[in-house]
């Protein structure tokens, strides 16, 4: 299947490919109608473009209000819906975004995220590597099924392990730091990762490895020296997918974090309990802990929507 | 998957990687754990060693102290909280993932007609980078109750005033005494019958001074006319006292731009408007006996919306925030799906004068139906795992309601320290998943040989 990690170009977008034979096809079935079938077919893509219009206005809306309703005071919030600042802009306002700036639990929850999903990241992304390395070219006896086993690993419900390891974090300095939830993200990031890589790794011409190998090349040099530089765009897709996957996590720091070492994710929800009278923290809030992950996604967006491909049936 | 590379289990040994034949090449097997070991370590610890644990805790007790047989997995059916969790998961199963898939794949097939299909693809693919709490906000706002806030019933307020307006006078009512009797739609009704040439006064009370409008003038007696029905609506209530009930007093205002309907075997044969001072008259009107109504639509009340995040509504709302999250996943797999349909397949059925929808239909669909079903279990895994969404929208009052089983795990394990009914309710889920591991450990093997 096609959607699944193509191990010669990963990073090729799948939008750029499509365009490119959608655009032709249409443009050469044109003319072998009649006028009046053109007619049909014109109007039918003005009601396409009509629809796909209001579609994205679906979809951009509801976060253009977020925005907005973090732009403007609690009063304002309380008295009108954030549309109103369309007519009226003189309602905007950074202040809620200074008070959170001022305050100090709510830099250190930032500091946290930024303190749990870099470490995850680089740790899943080397031990990964190494570990695809093994699967994708060297030989030892069991390789396939242990590699079947990692692919069964993709769908475990990240349920199953909450109780059992936070009775074996239980009474142990770990429990409740920031080294607790990044171990953990790792564990269950591992199994995508390694499956994401190995599937690449595998598909470097052998000939380049022999040609390493023949030249007495270490196997750990062969590894920096020619795999890294080759899996770099699947190193990049696995990175920025566990780098937001981990940012946005939710489930996992709620349980083994601590007051002290909570992400921006379980601060914010914290303060869900009082919606209505907290929207101006809470909506300045998200907004924050989205800049982050769409400054991400625009950037790289070639690289997420790869990584997020290959975890289809995770 | 391209070439020769490793394959499936044993003749793949010989065919890809390093072959065994030029094993001298290649390392000795144990470096082989060097690479391996950390990952090893890293999966037994966290994810095979819960699996074994999880089972075995979920024979236990709350505390962990007696052993407790299948107990737990009992409870699961028949603890009222845990219960509802286990009905709403099976509505998210069977609602979600198919919406889902079919609204990617909509997407997907309109956007090869449009030549900004990459902004459209970037915008609803955008909500997966952001996390279920941001997105789980977002919709808290859409989906505040007072219309004045929230825009799914602000839409939906205005769209219900363009189509059925708010009546005029949402809080009149007749005074007492008076031959009026409301109707079943909730407008009025003159117990009298009455025949051109009548002339009646119709007393209201109720109306608050912010509702009679601006231009209403002081009411005027109604006047006798040949061949119509005149009368007068007014308000029956003079500021500051003094006037008498029943009777037009001078500065008692009349209603304006009220409907007004004589009605002959329940059907309306004559309708008017009141004017500034109140004054209607129903002409055109044959001879005999008519019932003189005033129309519901002067009385009705204003329309508040829905309450999405009451109990009734809340698993449907928080399945539609889902689909916003995740339909741009289902596009982009079912559009790089798409794009490797033969365009010549497609040309063909068009060139045998196919419409556009038997084109879908008989050969986009069958041809897409491997991708179609990855997204679908994809989806099904994700649904039954859903945990955030469900935790961030639904307000406290209303948890128990939306409640789904990861949400009832965490709940009941962290909430209420119940981890013998927890881990059973994890290796439920897992359960759940072990068909999607099945379907995933096939389609590898196969996709290798």
């Amino acid at each position: 299947m096609s959607a699944q990690v193509e191990p010669t170009g990963p990073a090729e977008p799948a939008e750029r490919s499509q365009e490119g034979r959608a655009e032709p096809a249409a443009h050469e079935g044109a003319p072998r109608r009649s006028a009046a079938a053109r007619l049909v077919a014109r109007t039918g893509s003005g009601l396409v473009q009509v629809l796909l219009i209001l579609i994205a206005l679906f979809w951009m809306v509801p976060t253009l209000g977020l925005l907005f309703s973090s732009l403007r005071s609690p009063q304002d919030n309380a008295a009108s819906g954030w549309w109103t600042v369309l007519t009226e802009p003189t309602q905007l306002t950074l202040q809620n975004y200074a008070n959170l700036l001022d305050n100090p639990d709510f830099v250190a929850s930032f500091g946290n995220t930024v303190l749990i999903t870099v470490p995850s990241t680089l740790i899943i992304v080397v031990v990964a590597s190494l570990a695809a390395y093994a699967f994708a070219w060297l030989e030892f006896p069991g390789r396939d099924w242990l590699f079947l086993g990692v692919v069964g690993l993709l769908v475990v419900p990240i349920q199953v392990a909450l109780v059992p390891i936070s009775s074996l974090y239980g009474g142990t300095p770990l429990y409740g730091s920031i080294l607790a939830v990044v171990l953990f993200h790792v564990g269950f990031g591992l199994p995508f990762g390694i499956f994401l890589l190995r599937n690449f790794f595998a598909a470097i011409p052998r000939d380049l490895l022999e040609a390493a190998r023949m030249d007495g090349g270490k196997e750990l040099t062969i590894f920096r020296r020619v795999i890294l530089p080759l899996g770099g765009p699947a190193i990049a897709s696995l990175g920025i997918f566990q780098f937001l996957w981990v940012w946005n996590d939710l489930l996992v720091a709620l349980v083994f974090a601590s007051e002290a070492s909570q992400p921006m994710t379980v601060a914010l929800q914290s303060q869900m309990r009082q919606f209505g009278a907290n929207i101006d923290v809470i909506a300045s809030g998200a907004f924050l802990s989205m800049v982050v992950p769409l400054l991400v996604f625009f950037a790289f967006q070639r690289y997420f929507v790869q990584g997020v491909m290959a975890g289809a049936v995770k | 998957m391209k070439a020769a590379d490793t394959d499936a289990p044993a003749p793949a040994a010989q065919a890809g990687g390093p072959a065994t034949g030029r094993g001298r090449l290649g390392p000795p097997p144990w470096l082989a754990l060097f690479f391996l070991l950390p990952a090893l370590l890293f999966l037994g610890i966290y994810v095979v060693y819960p699996i074994l644990f999880s089972v075995y805790r979920s024979l236990w007790d709350a505390p962990g102290t007696e052993f407790v047989g299948l107990d737990n997995y009992a409870r699961m059916f028949t603890r009222a909280d845990t219960f509802i969790a286990l009905r709403n998961n099976v509505i998210w199963i069977a609602v979600a993932p198919a919406v889902v898939t079919v609204a990617g794949l909509i997407f997907a097939v309109l956007t090869e007609r449009i030549r900004w299909a990459t902004a459209f693809k970037i915008v609803v693919f955008m909500p997966m980078a952001i996390s279920f709490l941001a997105s789980g906000v977002i919709f808290r706002l859409v989906y505040e109750q007072d219309p004045e806030r929230g825009l799914a019933n602000a839409v939906i307020t205005t769209v219900q005033d363009t189509v059925a307006p708010t009546g005029a006078y949402p809080d009149a009512n007749p005074r007492e005494g008076v031959p009026l009797e409301e109707t079943a739609g909730g407008g009025y009704r003159l117990t009298e019958p009455v025949a051109p040439g009548d002339a009646v006064a119709i007393p209201l009370v109720g109306v608050s001074a912010e509702e009679v409008p601006g231009d209403a003038e002081n009411a005027a007696p109604p006047q006798q006319e040949q061949g119509a029905v005149t009368g007068t609506v007014w308000v029956d209530f003079t500021r500051g006292g003094g006037g008498r009930e029943g009777t037009i007093d001078p500065t008692e205002k009349g209603l304006p731009a009220l409907r007004v309907e004589a009605v002959r075997d329940g059907e309306a044969v004559a309708t008017a408007t009141t004017g500034a001072d109140g004054a209607f008259t129903l002409t055109g009107l044959e001879g005999g006996d008519y019932t003189l109504r005033l129309a519901a639509s002067n009385f009705s009340e204003p329309y508040n919306g829905l309450t999405w995040l009451g109990p009734t509504l809340i698993t449907p709302s928080i399945i539609a925030a889902y689909l916003w999250v995740w339909a741009g996943f289902a596009m982009v797999l079912i559009a790089a799906g798409l794009s490797a349909i033969p365009r010549e397949a497609l040309e063909a059925a068009r060139v045998d004068g196919a419409t556009e929808w038997q084109v879908f239909r008989r050969v986009t669909v069958p041809l897409l139906s491997p991708v179609l079903m990855v997204v679908f279990v994809t989806l099904m895994i994700y649904v039954l795992k859903i945990f955030d969404l469900v935790f961030v929208i639904a307000p406290g009052s209303v948890r128990a309601d939306a409640n789904v089983l990861a949400l009832e795990m965490w709940q009941v394990s962290f909430g209420i320290n119940d981890q013998g009914l927890g881990s059973a309710l994890a290796v439920f889920l897992l359960l759940l998943v072990v068909p999607a591991m099945i379907f995933q450990i096939r389609r590898f093997r196969r996709e290798e040989s």
